[in-house]
């Protein structure tokens, strides 16, 4: 019976407090939420990569070379620590496909007939593979199937060494090492143009005039084997077969990419959830602290009655736990519908054989675990004062506060103030620590903003400087080979061609001590005017005559700077090796670049000049006749436009960027909004008699609520700044996790995003004192008069 | 004497409407309050004294009847004409003084005289109840008695046309009650401002020009005092 009493009270008064009840149990819900979605997704990426890897056997260490006899195949396998070795041949070529007014391009890369490969076997996902002694057998890259809406059994157009011939697609597939798939020097997917397909060793081979050859190797290593001294082994040994440098897992694209990508994840993944459970703690702690307080009298009548602080100390726990548990059931819900959602959009650009995202008890369990903690933590002190007091004591009210002028009227400025003026400043240095943290609450609130509206400014910034400011061409060609100096005269033949500014690539390694990296140089002509070096304050640097120009992050990868000298060894052709400084450091923003005049670069090469491919500038009025003249080329491997690439660059991150930025607010108006109404919630319960005084002697509800709402106003204000910075750093800490050598995201936030976030803010304080500004209009004024506090 | 009606209810009635019950607070009031007297309240608990004198302060509307102050109708006053009445007009002192904490005594006085359109000086009032030297402590530093003084200087300042006040001695001790007592008679006879005061000692009632008893709700007794008795001669 007793019991039931205890129980009836409870129910009643959590429907009082239903209003900020439920704000916390959305915090909860959103910070269980949060945790549930980006740590599940980056949980469900890592185990399905980690089978993927392991079932799939993804190599660890990879070499293309010009060719070597297959006989080599047994010195390699011989290397100390190597378990498995494939070898196969692989070569770009050039698609005709009838619904693109561009050409396509492929990257055709053989498997072994009659079995399995050793290393970075293929998974079948639509089809079937390549039957033995059938020539015209292709499977094509499940992107690529997708994205061009492919039949089985479709045909294909295919220029493959200069020799058009028509193919067969028998399957779709995906393979562990192009787990993302970009066309080369790309760094973002293309699938409509680009695609990789696996033929039959027997059938490629001879294609590519290497047969009993091959020209990339793929190693896997035992446990604990030693990756550096493999890939220098494995250097060694085909450096007379041209051999193009050898690399690990950190360095492969797939790899890389995917690599970054789980980074930072798991940045947001960490961070974002810290804040929310941070967040919501507090406010737990906030409101139960205040609600047990109010009911110290009636804690003083229960112990007098005869329950035990036990009892008490349960009773008033429940309130936390009915608002931790209805916010992890929401939030656990809700995280595994967003979690299944993020997962899917991942699956568009990672393939993986079985990536499904998966509900974690373990990351609810802490999730809530943290609220109640932090619930218990806030309740279990007011508690523990007031059971701790003798009930006779405790059923008089708590005496009143002392006040005294604070130091900022001390300081004379009081003067200035009127007395409703004093009284909201009096009340914030009665409590300067609940003052300080709701300021604290509502700029985390802010902070998330400067996060998500920076992250926009950032993308867009990026993509403005590579996609508008450093490419200025009107289409991009590049040839399957590299060609001779009349093709540039070719180029500019073509009918509505205006401007035409070749460039040469070199694969080359360079070393700076014991650190070497390979890269492709990008030499380009000393007048050119459609490629340019940009650096995130978009200032242009000019190619040098001499030396060359790196990406910061690979300069500090390599550990040099401008006026350091690297040791550059040609991959291709003579293979010669020369000591060249570096001139410039550019601080850009996607990829890792090294440039040079092209003049200078073919001093490393001696070579005459070769052309890699070339930037147009085109008539707008006839794009159409040069495409479908590029398209007829059999030198031309592809043709890119940067508006193109700009707009399904923009259409992914519509995917993926804007809905997280959307949650981010969201979130963020949450969090305001809860801190704000609460604070305003629990001000009134303890100064609804004041204010209820003061309308008795004659103020109004406008005045009224200027008192009650000025507190939270200076809380906000005072928040709006203090938010500016936690989120700068905050900010900062993610670009700094996030960077990669795929992209960085620059740390510019702009006067916009800063003067958004405050908007944003004030809306969501508005917002809150209006739900609040109700039950002050409902106020009953003799009610309040009668009770005594 | 004092002939001029400032206060007229007519047929007041109050019911309270509770579900199943129906408490009916006040039954056809009729009562006038005439300018500059002081009118005493009498009656036992649960009679309706507060209730009448609420809805008299414009603190709460009657279920029905008319209620006027000097020319305007309050009966149909919406939420600003009633703050706007309060603000100018009423002065309120209550068994709880309900001071603002955070607000030293001149502060308390202050708010109200910062709002009002003639107003005393707050150090003037304070003087007026015998405070003038107690004019920066805060509520807390202050005795019952003192904080009521502080109450009533804050219902003055404002130079209302009628004060009104709910057992303005009813947490204090006789002694204490007795200086409260002095205090709202001298601001009576001093600025001739009609008081009402709620009390249920029937001793109190000597003090008044008019007793008004009530019962149940209705006003069964009104007694005009021929004199008004002074303090000391009050048997507590
Ligand atoms: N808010 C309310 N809801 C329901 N009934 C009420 C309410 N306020 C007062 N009453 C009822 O109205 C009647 C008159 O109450 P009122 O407070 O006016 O009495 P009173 O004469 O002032 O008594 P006391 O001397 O004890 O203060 C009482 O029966 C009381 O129960
Ligand atoms: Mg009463």
């Amino acid at each position: 019976m007793v019991v039931r009493a205890l129980n009836r009270k409870m129910l009643r008064e959590l429907w009082q407090l239903r209003g900020q009840l439920l704000s916390i149990c959305l915090v909860v819900a959103a910070a269980v939420m949060t945790l549930v979605t980006l740590r599940g997704t980056y949980e469900a990426l890592v185990r399905a990569r980690a089978e993927y890897y392991r079932d799939y056997r993804m190599a660890h260490v990879w070499s293309a070379l010009e060719q070597a006899p297959e006989s080599l195949r047994g010195i390699i396998g011989e290397i100390p620590g190597v378990e498995a070795v494939e070898t196969r041949v692989s070569s770009y070529a050039t698609l005709d496909l009838p619904w693109l007014d561009v050409p396509g391009q492929g990257l055709f890369l053989s498997i072994p007939e009659g079995r399995q490969a050793d290393v970075n076997d293929v998974h079948i996902r639509e089809g079937r593979g390549v039957r033995p002694g059938r020539a015209d057998e292709v499977v094509a890259s499940e992107n690529f199937f997708l994205a061009n809406s492919v039949e089985l059994g479709d045909t294909l157009d295919v220029v493959l060494n200069g020799v058009r011939r028509e193919m067969l697609i028998v399957g779709s597939a995906i393979a562990p090492d192009h787990s993302y798939s970009a066309p080369p020097g790309v760094l973002y997917p293309d699938d409509e143009r680009y695609g990789v397909f696996w033929m039959s060793r027997e059938v490629l081979g001879p294609n590519l005039d290497a047969e009993d050859a091959f020209n990339e190797v793929a190693l896997r290593l035992a446990d604990g084997a030693d990756d550096a001294a493999v890939i220098r082994d494995l250097d060694r040994i085909l450096e007379p077969y041209g051999g193009l440098g050898a690399y690990g897992r950190p360095d492969q694209f797939s790899y890389k990419v995917l690599n970054d990508e789980l980074t930072s994840n798991r940045t947001t993944g960490t961070a974002f959830p810290a804040v929310f459970v941070g967040v919501a703690a507090f406010l737990l702690n906030l409101v139960l602290s205040r609600l047990i307080a109010t009911q110290r009298t009636e804690i003083g009548a229960l112990k007098a009655v005869g329950y035990t602080d036990g009892e008490i100390g349960f009773h008033f726990l429940g309130y936390s736990l009915v608002a931790v548990g209805v916010g992890t059931i929401l939030g656990a819900a809700g995280g595994v519908w967003t979690g299944g959602w993020m997962v899917g959009l991942y699956e568009e650009y990672f393939k993986f054989p079985s990536l499904e995202y998966r509900l974690s008890w373990t990351l609810v369990l802490i999730g809530s675990g943290v609220s109640l903690l932090a619930a218990l933590m806030g309740g279990v002190g007011a508690v523990r004062k007031a059971v701790s007091l003798p009930p006779a004591e405790a059923m008089r009210p708590a005496p009143p506060a002392r006040f005294k002028p604070g130091w900022i009227e001390r300081a004379g400025l009081g003067q200035m103030l009127s007395t409703g003026g004093r009284l909201i400043l009096r009340n914030l240095e009665r409590r300067p620590l609940r003052a300080l943290m709701s300021s604290v609450g509502v700029a985390f609130s802010v902070a998330i903003l400067v996060i998500g509206m920076f992250m926009l400014d950032g993308v867009e910034l990026m993509m403005d400087l590579q996609f508008r400011v450093g490419q200025r061409e009107d289409l991009a060609v590049s040839f399957n080979r590299d060609l001779g100096p009349e093709a540039r005269h070719d180029l500019e033949r073509i009918p509505g061609v205006t401007r035409v500014e070749p460039y040469q690539n070199v694969m080359a390694r360079i070393r700076s001590g014991h650190r070497k990296r390979e890269v492709t140089i990008t030499g380009l002509e000393a007048d050119g005017q459609l490629r340019l070096i940009v650096s995130e304050n978009r200032r242009i640097h000019p190619v040098p005559l001499e030396g060359l120009v790196l990406s910061e992050i690979l300069a500090e990868r390599l550990g040099v700077t401008h006026g350091d000298t690297l040791t550059v060894q040609a991959l291709t052709g003579l293979r010669r090796t020369k000591n060249i400084p570096v001139r410039d450091v550019v601080k850009d923003l996607i990829g890792t670049s090294v440039y040079m005049n092209v003049e200078a670069l073919r001093k490393l090469t001696l070579e005459g000049p070769r052309l890699s491919g070339a930037f147009l500038l085109t008539d707008p009025a006839r794009v159409g006749d040069v495409n479908a003249e590029l398209k007829r080329a059999p030198a031309v491997a592809s043709v890119v436009s940067p508006m193109t690439m700009f707009e399904s660059f923009e259409s992914q991150l519509e995917d993926t960027l804007f809905i997280a930025v959307f949650f981010l607010i969201g979130f963020a108006m949450l969090i305001s909004v809860a801190v704000i109404y609460n604070g305003t919630r629990i001000a009134l319960s303890e100064r609804g008699r004041e204010l209820a005084s003061l309308r008795v002697l004659g103020f109004s509800k406008s005045e009224i609520a200027t008192l009650l709402f000025g507190e939270q106003a200076i809380v906000t204000v005072i928040a709006i700044p203090f938010g500016w910075v936690i989120g700068y750093g905050l900010a900062y800490l993610l670009v700094t996790g996030m960077a990669s050598e795929t992209y960085r995201i620059p740390l510019i936030v702009s006067t916009q995003t800063y003067l958004w976030t405050a908007i944003i803010t004030i809306a969501a304080a508005w917002g809150s004192g209006l739900l609040v500004h109700r039950r002050l209009n409902q106020m009953d004024l003799i009610a309040v008069l009668k009770t005594r506090e | 004497m004092k002939s001029q009606i400032i206060l007229e209810a007519h047929d007041l009635s109050k019911v309270y409407d509770m579900g199943e019950v129906r408490v009916r607070a006040l039954r056809s009031v009729d009562l006038k309050l005439y300018c500059g007297e002081l009118a005493v309240l009498l009656g036992a608990s649960g009679s309706g004294k507060s209730t009448l004198l609420n809805i008299l302060g414009g603190l709460d509307r009657p279920t029905s009847g008319t209620l006027k102050y000097k020319d305007h109708d309050l009966s149909y006053a919406d939420d600003e004409e009633l703050t706007e009445y309060r603000r100018q007009s009423v002065g309120f002192v209550f068994q709880l003084y309900n001071l603002i904490p955070s607000l030293t005594a001149r502060e308390n006085v202050s708010l109200v005289s910062e709002i009002a359109v003639r107003p005393m000086l707050p150090e003037e009032a304070l003087e007026m109840v015998g405070l003038g030297d107690r004019l920066d402590h805060f509520p807390a530093q202050l005795s019952g008695g003192e904080q009521q003084r502080v109450a009533i200087a804050r219902a003055v300042a404002k130079q209302p046309e009628i004060l009104l006040c709910d057992e303005p001695t009813g947490a204090l001790d006789a002694q204490t009650g007795k200086l409260v007592l002095s205090v709202l008679e001298k601001v009576n006879r001093e600025t001739e401002t009609t008081t009402a005061i709620i009390t249920h000692n029937v001793a109190i009632g000597g003090l008044g020009d008019r007793v008004i008893r009530m019962s149940s709700g209705e006003v069964t007794e009104l007694e005009i005092n021929e004199r008004r008795v002074s303090l000391d001669e009050v048997e507590w």
